[in-house]
């Protein structure tokens, strides 16, 4: 027993840490440069007076927030907050009862989730949503699904056009379980992993649909302090690496500051803070809510 | 050699040629469970709606000609034309996509995660519907099935077996005709399944509905997919079923000796199937040549569901099903 360790504190204490490394230096209308030297473009998704009913139940209400090139933009807020509501409108699992979704500089249709997918959107899942009679290659291979063509005889026949086609996919779904660092596993049944490697598993399976905006819902969920610096560590390099564009969801406040450009609060379906993790957490509702101060 | 064995041999060849057709009526069902969990009680009917529906369109049949004559006062029956075999089967391959479509349009897409026991109920209402419709569309008489394939005693194998042991075998050619195309199903399935884009978004599914949807896969075009192809495995096991003894009610019930092939195979495995339709013929057979006469006969009609229980004793899961595992 005594190699137990209590997670909450060690991560809990970085909650309101001075951080230097992801601030903005430089601020123009379509971009701005970090203090790391990356450079964030325009607006590539925007939520426009989003409100999300169920019955009498107001989930959302009037959220209005950009996505940015480039970025990680992080949702957070105290549990029942609409967070995860948000990211399945983003992510089309839910359609908003008001407003806009904007992406790519043209309004959203009403969409299927799949069809989200289709346009580039990738996401995990808080609970984890992974084939489970499939072998991790496998489970990141369908992560390509949206590149490969339907062109059912030719690849039957395993031949010409096809063959070329696989093995590009193929490359592809290499690199990225290279990247996350899960070669050794590659041929295991998801069913059998440890929980946090189904989460690493989960996140090479939307990274290799090579998306334009990457969602993760929870990222952190259920994790030791250990896997969540290994994720913390994984989310900024995909970001590096590939320029994905990151939108998460999080509880853990630490883990959020120390990894997002920018910040949305949220508490009881509205929006009380917006902007970088420095001007976030002074922000005195945002202290509010997650200090819990009584509503009046 | 004894005739006892040889005649031992000749029953478990034609055992195994029966059991290919039990497996390719248990391949149907195996199909649709998987992708989508619904245990299709329709698929005997199918298989029966689809052998009607070639004989319909190869004698150039007016579909629904009671109905129309009944109303219009009109004495409709034939078009007058005879339409070849090959064409007359891909234009019941496109009826029976049509009817898929029309399934998952009309039916399972208003289903969508209701339990499986109600799910199971619509496809006994589906089952009674299609057998109507099959009798209003093409009449309810005995029809012959004739798409050419080689029927009668295989000449060859008789001859040689009777050089080589004194004692010539019966195999039928239809029996021989019906296992390679089996066969050739079953493998081209098989690839489908494994390296086809459609064949892994199908795997996909039969996984988990949101990571499906969350990679691009839509749900309702997987499901009149597999929908389409239990029609075809359907057509496939009508025709030859049909042209081994006609084209009648009594088709649509051995989709009740596909029961235990699945019990034995496993609900989830295409070679499972297979292997269990195998197991189940030659067991039968073999049975029934060697205990029969002692039992008193007819133990074909019994064998198969005996065996079945005992392995839902031994093994639920199947010979090839996925393990269950249960946490407590």
């Amino acid at each position: 027993m005594s190699h137990c360790v209590v997670g909450g504190g060690a991560s809990g204490g970085r909650i309101w840490n001075e951080k230097k490394g992801r601030a903005r230096v430089k601020d123009t209308a379509d971009s701005y440069v970090t203090a790391d030297g990356r450079t964030i473009g325009g607006v590539v998704m925007e939520m426009k007076n989003i409100t999300l009913r169920f019955g009498g139940v107001v989930a959302i209400q009037d959220i209005s927030f950009d996505i940015r090139e480039g970025e990680i933009r992080a949702i957070i807020g105290p549990n029942g907050a609409g967070k995860s509501s948000m990211l399945n409108v983003i992510s089309g699992f839910y359609t908003p009862s008001e407003g806009e979704v904007w992406y790519k500089g043209t309004r959203r249709p009403q969409m299927k989730p799949y069809e989200v997918a289709r346009q580039g959107i990738a996401r995990t899942f808080q609970n984890i949503a992974l084939f489970e009679g499939m072998s991790v290659l496998d489970n990141v291979m369908c992560g390509r699904l949206t590149h490969m063509k339907p062109s059912i005889l030719s690849q039957m026949l395993w031949k010409g056009k096809a063959e070329h086609e696989e093995v590009a996919n193929r490359e592809m779904a290499e690199r990225v379980i290279d990247f996350l660092e899960i070669q050794h596993i590659r041929k295991t049944p998801v069913a059998r992993l440890p929980y946090g490697l189904k989460k690493r598993v989960e996140l090479a399976r939307a990274l290799a649909a090579e998306p334009t905006i990457l969602l993760l819902d929870e990222p952190m969920a259920g994790m030791n302090v250990e896997e969540k610096e290994d994720m913390s560590r994984f989310i900024l390099d995909v970001n590096d690496e590939f320029g994905t564009t990151i939108a998460l969801i999080e509880h853990d406040m630490g883990v959020v500051m120390d990894l997002s450009d920018r910040v949305v609060v949220m508490d009881y379906g509205k929006k009380i803070g917006d902007g970088p993790p420095d001007e976030v957490r002074n922000n005195q509702d945002v202290i509010d809510a997650y200090l819990g101060v009584a509503h009046d | 050699m004894p005739d006892q064995l040889l005649f031992a041999m000749e029953v478990t060849l034609n055992g195994l040629m029966a059991g290919v057709l039990y497996a390719l009526v248990a391949l149907g069902f195996v199909l649709i469970f998987k992708a989508s969990g619904i245990f299709n009680y329709a698929q005997g009917v199918m298989a029966l709606f689809a052998a009607a529906t070639l004989v319909g369109i190869m004698d150039g049949q007016v579909p629904f000609s009671h109905l129309i004559n009944a109303i219009f006062g009109t004495d409709l029956h034939h078009f007058g034309w005879h339409v070849p075999a090959l064409l007359a089967i891909l234009l019941t391959v496109v009826v029976m996509i049509v009817l898929a479509w029309l399934v998952q349009r009309l039916v399972m897409r208003h289903l969508v995660n209701q339990e499986p026991i109600i799910l199971f109920m619509a496809t006994i209402g589906l089952a009674y519907f299609l057998e109507g419709l099959s009798d209003l569309m093409w009449g309810s008489e005995i029809k012959t099935l004739d798409v050419g394939l080689p029927q009668g005693i295989n000449e060859t194998i008789d001859q040689i077996t009777f050089d080589a042991f004194g004692y010539g075998f019966f195999i039928d050619n239809l029996d021989i005709v019906a296992t390679i195309i089996a066969g050739v199903l079953v493998i081209a399935l098989m690839a489908f399944n494994q390296y086809t884009r459609e064949g892994r978004a199908l795997r996909a599914v039969a996984d988990d509905h949101q990571a499906a949807l969350s990679v691009g896969i839509s749900l309702n075009f997987v499901w009149v997919l597999v929908w389409s192809l239990a029609g075809f495995v359907a057509l496939v096991a009508g025709v030859m079923w049909g042209a081994k003894s006609g084209v009648q009610f009594s088709l649509s019930l051995i989709a009740l000796k596909a029961l235990p092939v699945l019990m034995l195979g496993g609900f989830t495995s295409i070679p499972g199937a297979i292997v269990g339709g195998l197991i189940i013929g030659v067991g039968e057979k073999l049975f029934e040549f060697l205990l029969g006469p002692a039992l008193g006969g007819a133990t074909e009609n019994w064998f198969a569901y005996v065996l079945a229980l005992v392995f839902l004793v031994f093994r639920p899961q199947g010979l090839f099903g996925e393990k269950i595992i249960e946490r407590v």
